[in-house]
């Protein structure tokens, strides 16, 4: 049937060269290879069910009453934008499993770029000749976080208002031209103008989907014609030679069980899980706020960088050259991911390996990059749970202040205990297998030395 | 032989509970003859016993020697002379009171007084001035509604939009979802540590009413399915890491095993 469909197809378009060599595509086999296609699944997850919210949505700041299903909420004031966000939770058929199914495939896409991510670096898979790719993946993960605040921001409820009042004041916050570029996205002082709604809802329905998936194309284009990386194996030269399965009838079964069961965990969750329950925060006006408010968790690492920072601004006489938010809204971030983009053409540099890779490292073959690695990745997960210090606070009862010295203390110990650490455990791992190798060539040596007629 | 473990375990169980049980409440001093006093001479015993350390004899406060209490109380603790059967009663059926020591933030984990020595103690504190009696609320005739809208412009920036609590420069905000009624009256009007109080101007009895059918309302809301706390995002991303990430993991290494195998 296959075959049959294949000539049609290649009758009409001339594509069978092509598709042969698709289905033929070799995929190496661990099951580490298939993080970064849980991240393509729940992009797909987040496509289908954005498209089916956009029918709803509003983006809008005019002003209405609220007169729907939900009771506490009927008789309020409040924005268009909000209204169709209570409509689609509330009256919509199936309206609350797709936004929250779209919400929890957002935080799950994001967590599974970076899963990627951690997979890709500690295996040295990012080397020449796919250092190129490695940049694209990045990007990918640089655009989703602006695209998940977009869709968290442009709900108008309360966390989004108090959201949109933090990412103000750090553009604000950029020396010089901070006004200007406040006044370019929000077209007015905050809370910003009508137009910076429709602003917020172009960019997360098109602007960054659109950048998102023609880099996932790329990204995706760039693996195939690259071929996938494999581990090393014993009597094979896995620098020519791709060994796993063929895309059919091998790879394609196993990806889409995978694609399968992303989608169904994304929608168990959207069911039985609750997430972001605007009709609880309610909506949002500039004098109102609530305690505790806080990002989706892939942005909750600018928040903790925010706090962790000292309270300073740079100041010229009266004149505030660099106001505080800054440093951890916007220096941090930055130079996280320059620290990661940048890394690859770093360890070329200082190991002057220009040489192309297709055999992947494991962690304990390269014990400066596992280590230095683990040691930013301590750094950074350090700040992203700084920021929940508050309700760390409220729950277990460990003082705010404190919290934050400690939190302080360890961004400047941990990172250098964890990246020694790091490094003695992969020479102790490397020492291992070198015993283990000894002992392996010892025996067959020995039992040569057994079979030989004496 | 796996039932005796279980019943060594149980038994061992029901042997703690009951020592613990067998334990009077320690740290308060009750005087032998407690069951044969009246309320009022009760309560001044009581008093004498276990708040004048802070409060003063009579209730007059204490005010050397020069050290600052918890919230910026001058002294040991404030005077209650006119503090009333409302605060009385507030911070006694909530465990605020006796305070463990009078440098920290009082928390609601020493509830030590059974309900007659409370009614015996708040109306001594009572007798001591004129002060505002316990209030009774009415959440059946407020307005959840309205409730939201007053909660949300009054408390919310404090006490979280959805009564989780959060964190005050200077203090921990208890999270009030379960709060009974008259203790969200009373604390509202009395405004215990650095909570300001509400006069009847700022909100009145009706919007009080409100305001607690709301906060009693909070856990009927949960349409979306497992409230995971109704704080928003660090759950959520509890959630997206500890579930749903280590299951997709789990999916992954599980795919990929079958195909080595086969």
């Amino acid at each position: 049937m296959l075959r049959r469909a294949v000539r049609t197809l290649d009758e009409r378009t001339g594509s069978a060269p092509f598709l042969h060599k698709a289905l033929r595509y070799v995929f190496p086999d661990h099951w580490s290879f298939l993080l970064g296609e849980v991240a393509l699944y729940a992009f797909i997850v987040l496509v289908a069910t954005g498209v089916y919210l956009t029918l709803y949505f509003e983006p809008s700041l005019g002003k209405t009453v609220y007169h729907g299903t939900y009771g506490p909420l009927r008789g309020m004031q409040m924005s268009e934008a909000y209204k169709s966000v209570v409509d689609i939770s509330y009256d919509v058929k199936a309206g609350l499993l797709i936004r929250q199914t779209h919400h929890w495939a957002a935080d799950v896409f994001v967590a599974a770029i970076v899963l990627h991510l951690l997979r890709i670096f500690f295996t040295g898979a990012f080397r020449k000749p796919r250092d190129l790719t490695y940049l694209i993946g990045l990007m990918m993960l640089g655009l989703s976080l602006p695209e998940g605040y977009a869709g968290y921001s442009m709900v108008d409820d309360l966390l989004s208002g108090m959201g949109l009042a933090i990412g103000y004041s750090v553009a604000l916050s950029i020396p010089v031209v901070g006004a200007n570029v406040g006044q370019l996205i929000w077209g007015a002082p905050y809370p910003g103008a009508h137009s910076f709604e429709s602003r917020l809802y172009i960019a997360h329905v098109f602007i960054f989907p659109i950048l998102i998936g023609t880099l996932l194309a790329v990204h995706l284009a760039l693996v195939a014609s690259r071929h996938h990386t494999q581990f090393r194996r014993r009597k094979a030269d896995g620098q020519r030679r791709v060994i796993g399965v063929p895309a059919f009838p091998g790879q394609a079964p196993k990806s889409l069980g995978l694609m399968v069961g992303t989608a169904a965990l994304l929608f168990l969750l959207g069911g039985l899980v609750q997430i972001n329950p605007i009709w609880l925060w309610g909506p949002y006006e500039t004098g109102l706020s609530t305690n505790g408010a806080q990002p989706d968790w892939y942005l909750g690492w600018l928040i903790g960088a925010m706090r962790l920072v000292p309270g300073f601004d740079v100041t010229i006489g009266r004149y505030t050259l660099v106001p505080n938010p800054l440093w951890g809204g916007l220096l941090f971030p930055t130079l996280v991911f320059a620290v990661i983009g940048l890394w690859p053409f770093a360890e070329r540099r200082l190991t002057r390996d220009r040489r192309v890779h297709n055999v992947l490292d494991r962690p304990r073959d390269a014990p400066w990059r596992t280590a230095l690695g683990a040691g930013f990745l301590t750094f950074v997960l350090l700040v992203f749970f700084a920021g929940s210090a508050d309700r760390a606070y409220v729950s277990y009862n460990v003082d705010y202040s404190t919290q934050i010295w400690i939190y302080r203390a360890l961004l400047i110990t941990a990172p250098v205990a964890v990246t020694w650490l790091t490094r003695r455990i992969c020479l102790g791992l490397q020492r291992s297998d070198e015993i283990d190798e000894e002992r392996e060539a010892a025996e067959r040596e020995a039992r040569q030395a057994a079979q030989a007629p004496a | 032989m796996r039932w005796r473990w279980t019943a060594a375990a149980v038994a061992a169980a029901l042997l703690l509970a009951a020592v613990a049980a067998a334990q009077p409440p320690n740290g308060v001093i009750r005087p032998s003859n407690e069951s044969s006093l009246h309320p009022l001479e009760l309560g001044a015993q009581l008093f004498a016993g276990n708040c004048a350390s802070c409060h003063g004899s009579g209730g007059r406060g204490v005010t050397g020697p020069a050290q600052r209490a918890a919230g910026g109380t001058r002294g040991q603790g404030p005077p209650l002379t006119g503090a009333g059967a409302m605060a009385a009663d507030f911070y006694l059926r909530t465990g605020y009171m006796p305070l463990g020591n009078p440098k920290n933030q009082p928390e609601p984990d020493r509830k030590l007084w059974n309900p007659r020595e409370i009614h015996a103690l708040t109306a001594y504190v009572a007798s001591l001035g004129h002060g505002e009696p316990i209030p009774h609320p009415d959440p059946a005739a407020g307005s959840v509604g309205e409730g939201q809208q007053l909660f949300t412009e009054h408390c919310a920036g404090c006490h979280q939009v959805a009564g989780q609590g959060g964190v005050v420069t200077g203090a921990r905000v208890p999270p009030i979802e379960h709060v009974a009624p008259v203790e969200i009256a009373e604390a509202v009007r009395t405004g215990p540590f650095l909570m300001p109080a509400f006069s009847k101007q700022q909100i009145t009895d009706r919007e009080l009413n409100s305001i607690i059918a709301y906060v009693r309302s909070l856990g009927a809301h949960d349409q979306g399915g497992w409230g995971i706390g109704r704080v928003g995002p660090i759950p959520e991303g509890m959630v997206t890491w500890f579930i749903a990430a280590i299951a997709l993991v789990a999916l992954c290494v599980l795919l990929g095993e079958r195909l080595k195998r086969t």
